[in-house]
């Protein structure tokens, strides 16, 4: 076929190649928002890009049916850890998301997103075709993403929840079950959010309010989205120009460098550079939406899907927050915000997705050639 | 929904693949909407509405600072500064972006080694400001206090470190009424103008005096500064600056010298001089003392100097000049005398004295026990006989002595620039009907005729007596040096008159008079004057039978006040001049009106000698007011410890140096005034009413 090496055309250049540049991207941003210094964000960024990405790539060397056979045991550690998580956090008082090892601080709920993903994948993997359309399609997977939700959502985490719950609804959706029951019971959430509303205490109803007026509460609730939307809209069509932000530098942006990276660089690099930074993910969507059309295998099929889908879900919820679309909840910006934690989950995505893409060209090459 | 029930039950392997193909690229368009939409929303963001969030960005970014404009400059009529601005180094906090007031508080005063009282002071501006209003820590730094602050400005959050102009007064104490004081606005100041400028640091309207009536026009245009400041309010580098233009000065009528001679003058009464030209009414100096520094309250005065100045008897925060009334005493007499005159009664008509006289019921007694026998108008002025007054003036009537009154300028309420004055009283039948509804009785006018009784002055207006008297014009005081003001118009009276009046006030002080104590020690110049005293209680029958009391067995506020009126020279009147020594009571020669009033002219005439005078009797007075004051406060302090439990109580040699300053403080009460005082040149042993 080609004078090149076998390994090397099938290593999967293309996506790495996209994921170098938005991570690349990212590290720029993180150097300009340590006002022109590599220290401390961006060489801690890219360092653990690097790692992250080995991770993945050995992660791609597994079959997916190792994925498949330990993903319920996965799932179940993951469940006993949250429940480990709401005890500690019950004796420290407050709000716990994290587990101490002694070596390190773990948080089950990360791993829940695309653990999620996999363990419905599973269970529809497992259910007999002919099951699709009947009610035991159904409760199995409500519980198996109701488990994990409720124990995220009393942390309290709400951003988390809503992403292990969305996932999960996904893989539901990609299972083939009866598209009514999703508009149905998106009707009845749309319906009962009023109702909803009218039971919030005064202050939550505040916040609410202050979601959809910002401007209303500038210097209280407000401030962050304020401030993100004045970094993006003064940034204009072409940025201020590198190193040259305003809003980050002098500190008016808060968590510039975490959940609100991405207005810090549209404050430098405008219009331009966000288009070209969603133009990036949705590549890196459709990169992963065409490996699960190209999979033959349920699980892998929807498991491809659905880690696509969060990773969507990731960019989408923090994009609409930092643009003033929605409440401030604490999803970062996949390769872009600083921590490792969430480009953990998010390479883990992706190197699951390389594994079904690789285990897919295998099954179909001998067809090819056959 | 048709379609899929159709296919209901015929889910195969290959129409699931088939509908995951088909969902699985809806879930793509779904995500590739949403990307479109963030796109749509930030293109929204970022070009519609692109103008407004830079100009918010740049409000964010750079933060407008007014400077202060420096403040015009206040000249004397010879060009001389009365107050001007001095460079500082100064410290203000700003409290809305305070994080720990005390801590800040604390550092601050360990860096800049302040007093406790000026910590005080400085919490209580605190509590009062209310975040906005910036309240000043310390001003007059050295460079190394304010280098020293500024280094460590990141650990003090809302400490503002600035340089700029404070108002400098040269003359101290000696023009705090005159001039009054300028300090930072007060919040309803602020909330009534709205102007940014008064919340400014470093900026001061004037708050009383000279300094408030000419606010508007001693006040410049600010200039501007914008800096890149950060979120937390740090200053990342100056923009742009745009100087600041400087008030306009103003020339006042005022002998910056003589200002300061007559406070100086004053030594440690309660008092006030006036001094007016006889030309055009030109007030050369307007003194009230003891008086506040007003260049301690430009700094933020401290708790304890305005308690000290609050609990002074000799009443330091009241314009003496201005808002001090009291009864005029026998300074009255030449006026009555020019009444008497005017309504034909000769100069040589001749009255005699037995020292009492029966009005009604109640026998009134001249001054003088024995009496003077017979006298004429000019002895009866010089000698200060009461009995004189007390007929000549049944024979023409009060009303005529009223209208007389008036004409000098009593009663009378002047337009001058100042926030507040007190007019006085000129008594008349119908005055008394109209406020007490009772008949106007004949010892009333007795009792007006020798300024008691209803009758009130103030030193400016006995100044202005003194100045019509003895040029027979209707002047009116003015402070404005070169003001366009129509010639004063004559007063009526005939130059004869006028004549007879100043003769007789001549021999008061030249004549053997009642006032030789003001003999001036100037070749070729002789003063012309009437001297007078004010009493403040009554004395009963009981205590005149057994003799009336000295002053100075009595308490302070029971003293008699003493007064003086005179002009210089008497033939030629120039210079006319107003005293009034509250509680006076001619305790102390050397401090009592008429040398006062005599020095302070003299001082127009040689001022060489009457500085050198006045030097060695301020060496009797323990120094000049700003020393005296200062040792006043120091003893103040320590009471104030003491009492507090702060510091032992005083025991032999650590407490001296205060128990000094409280005598000096008292001096009054030292009846034997003339064993510490050298004797004044030119005194003449003539005895004061």
């Amino acid at each position: 076929m080609s004078i090149i090496p076998h390994p090397l055309t099938q290593f999967p250049w293309r996506v790495l190649l996209l994921l170098l540049a938005i991570a690349g991207f990212g590290t720029l941003v993180l150097y300009s928002a340590a006002g022109g210094s590599i220290f401390p964000w961006a060489i801690n960024q890219g360092v653990r890009f690097c790692i992250f990405s080995g991770m993945a790539m050995a992660l791609s060397r597994i079959p997916v049916d190792i994925f498949a056979r330990f993903t319920f045991a996965a799932y179940g550690a993951l469940l006993a850890a949250l429940v480990l998580v709401e005890l500690i956090g019950g004796v420290a008082g407050g709000s716990q998301r994290w587990i101490n090892l002694g070596f390190m601080q773990l948080q089950p709920s990360e791993f829940m997103k695309p653990v999620i993903v996999l363990t419905v994948a599973r269970f529809y993997a497992m259910l007999p075709v002919g099951e699709i359309r009947r009610w035991n399609a159904i409760w199995p997977a409500l519980v198996l993403i109701g488990l994990p939700w409720s124990l995220v959502l009393v942390q309290p985490d709400l951003g988390t929840a809503t992403m292990i719950a969305a996932g999960g609804v996904t893989v539901m959706f990609l299972a083939g079950l009866p598209l009514r029951l999703f508009v149905g019971s998106g009707l009845a959430v749309a319906a009962a959010i009023p109702i909803a509303f009218s039971f919030l205490h005064d202050y939550q109803q505040k916040r609410v309010l202050i979601f959809l007026d910002p401007e209303s509460d500038p210097l209280g609730a407000g401030y962050h989205i304020s401030q993100s939307k004045i970094a993006i809209g003064s940034g204009g069509i072409w940025g201020k120009g590198f190193l040259q932000g305003t809003q980050s530098h002098l500190d008016y942006l808060p968590e510039g460098h975490t959940d609100f990276v991405f207005a810090t660089m549209a404050e430098e690099w405008g219009l331009v550079g966000g288009v070209l930074m969603i133009g990036g993910f949705l590549l890196l969507f459709r990169w992963g939406l065409r490996v699960a059309m190209r999979t033959q295998d349920k699980f892998a099929r929807m498991a491809a899907a659905g880690l696509t889908t969060t990773i969507f879900f990731y960019v989408a919820i923090n994009l609409m927050m930092v643009m003033g679309l929605a409440p401030v909840v604490g999803i970062p910006l996949p390769f872009m915000s600083y921590g490792g934690s969430s480009m953990l989950t998010v390479m883990m995505c992706i190197g699951i997705i390389m594994a079904i893409d690789r285990s897919s060209r295998r099954q179909q090459r001998p067809g090819n050639w056959a | 929904m048709k379609f899929l029930t159709s296919k209901r039950k015929t889910v195969t392997e290959a129409t699931q693949s088939f509908t995951f193909t088909r969902r699985a690229m809806v879930l793509g368009g779904v995500q590739g909407a949403v990307g479109a939409m963030l796109i749509g929303r930030m293109a929204w963001i970022s070009v519609a509405e692109n103008e407004k969030y830079n100009a918010l960005s740049e409000s964010n970014r750079v933060n407008l600072t007014l400077i202060p404009p420096r403040r015009g400059w206040i000249l004397d009529r010879n060009g001389r500064a009365l107050a001007n601005n001095r460079t500082d180094f100064r410290v203000d906090l700003i409290p809305q972006r305070m994080v720990d007031a005390e801590g800040t508080i604390k550092h601050l005063a360990q860096l800049l080694s302040l007093e406790s009282d000026e910590v005080d002071r400085i919490r209580e501006e605190l509590d009062k400001s209310a975040g906005f209003r910036p309240v000043q820590v310390a001003d007059t730094l050295t460079y190394d206090q304010f280098a020293a602050v500024s280094v460590r400005l990141p650990d003090l959050p809302g400490v503002a470190p600035s340089q700029g102009f404070s108002r400098y007064y040269p003359a101290g104490a000696t023009v705090g009424h005159l001039l009054g004081y300028v300090g930072a606005a007060t919040a309803e100041e602020y909330k009534e103008r709205k102007n940014p400028l008064l919340i400014t640091p470093g900026f001061k309207v004037g708050k009383d005096g000279l300094e408030k009536a000419f606010d508007r026009h001693l006040t410049g245009k600010p200039g501007a500064k914008r800096v890149e400041v950060t979120a937390r309010g740090k200053i990342v580098r100056e923009l742009t600056t745009r100087p600041d233009t400087p008030g306009r000065t103003i020339k006042l009528t005022i002998d910056a010298g003589l200002q300061e001679f007559a406070g100086r003058r004053l030594a440690t009464q309660s008092g006030s001089v006036v001094v007016i030209d006889c030309k055009n009414g030109d007030v050369l100096a307007m003194a009230s003392m003891p008086s506040f520094d007003p260049n301690s309250f430009s700094d933020g005065i401290s708790h304890l100097e305005w308690d000290m100045l609050s609990k002074d008897d000799h009443v330091p925060l009241r314009n003496k000049t201005l808002q001090g009334l009291y009864p005029p005493g026998s300074t009255v007499k030449p006026m009555v005398a020019l009444a008497l005159l005017e309504a034909g009664v000769g100069p040589e008509e001749t009255i005699s004295c037995g020292g009492a006289i029966r009005v009604g019921n109640t026998l009134f007694h001249c001054h003088r026990r024995r009496g003077h026998g017979a006298l004429n108008m000019r002895g009866a002025i010089a000698q200060s006989c009461d009995i004189y007054f007390y007929q000549m003036a049944q024979r023409i009537g009060m009303d005529r002595i009223a209208a007389m009154a008036r004409r000098v300028g009593m009663g009378q309420r002047f337009d001058l620039p100042f926030p507040s004055q007190s007019y006085g009283t000129v008594p008349d039948p119908a005055w008394k009907e109209r406020k007490y509804n009772q008949k106007w009785q004949v010892y009333d006018t007795v009792n007006a005729t020798i300024g008691q009784g209803y009758m009130l002055i103030n030193p400016l207006q006995m100044a202005v007596m003194a100045a019509r008297l003895a040029t027979g014009r209707q002047l009116t005081p003015n402070f404005l040096f070169g003001a366009a003001r129509p010639a004063a118009p004559l007063a009526g009276t005939t130059e004869e008159h006028l004549t007879v009046i100043r003769d007789a006030m001549s021999a008061v002080v030249n004549g053997g008079g009642t006032g030789g104590a003001a003999r001036m020690n100037v070749p070729g110049v002789l003063i012309a004057g009437k001297t007078g005293t004010a009493q403040v209680r009554r004395i009963t029958m009981a205590e005149r039978a057994g003799g009336v009391r000295g002053n100075s067995s009595l308490a302070f506020k029971l003293r008699d006040h003493a007064l003086f009126q005179g002009f210089a020279p008497f033939d030629n009147p120039r210079y006319a001049v107003g005293c009034i020594i509250e509680h006076g009571g001619h305790m102390i020669r050397n401090e009592d009106a008429p040398m006062i009033a005599s020095d302070t002219l003299s001082y127009l005439f040689d001022p060489t000698k009457a500085m050198e005078k006045l030097v060695t009797l301020e060496k009797g007075w323990g120094g000049t007011p700003a020393e005296r004051q200062e040792r006043q406060m120091a003893a103040f302090r320590l009471a104030r410890a003491i009492e507090k439990g702060e510091a032992p109580p005083p025991v032999a040699d650590n407490a001296a140096n205060a128990t000094n300053a409280v005598a000096q403080n008292a001096t009054a009460s030292a009846p034997d005034d003339s064993d510490d005082a050298p004797p004044p040149p030119g005194s003449d042993g003539a005895d004061v009413p």
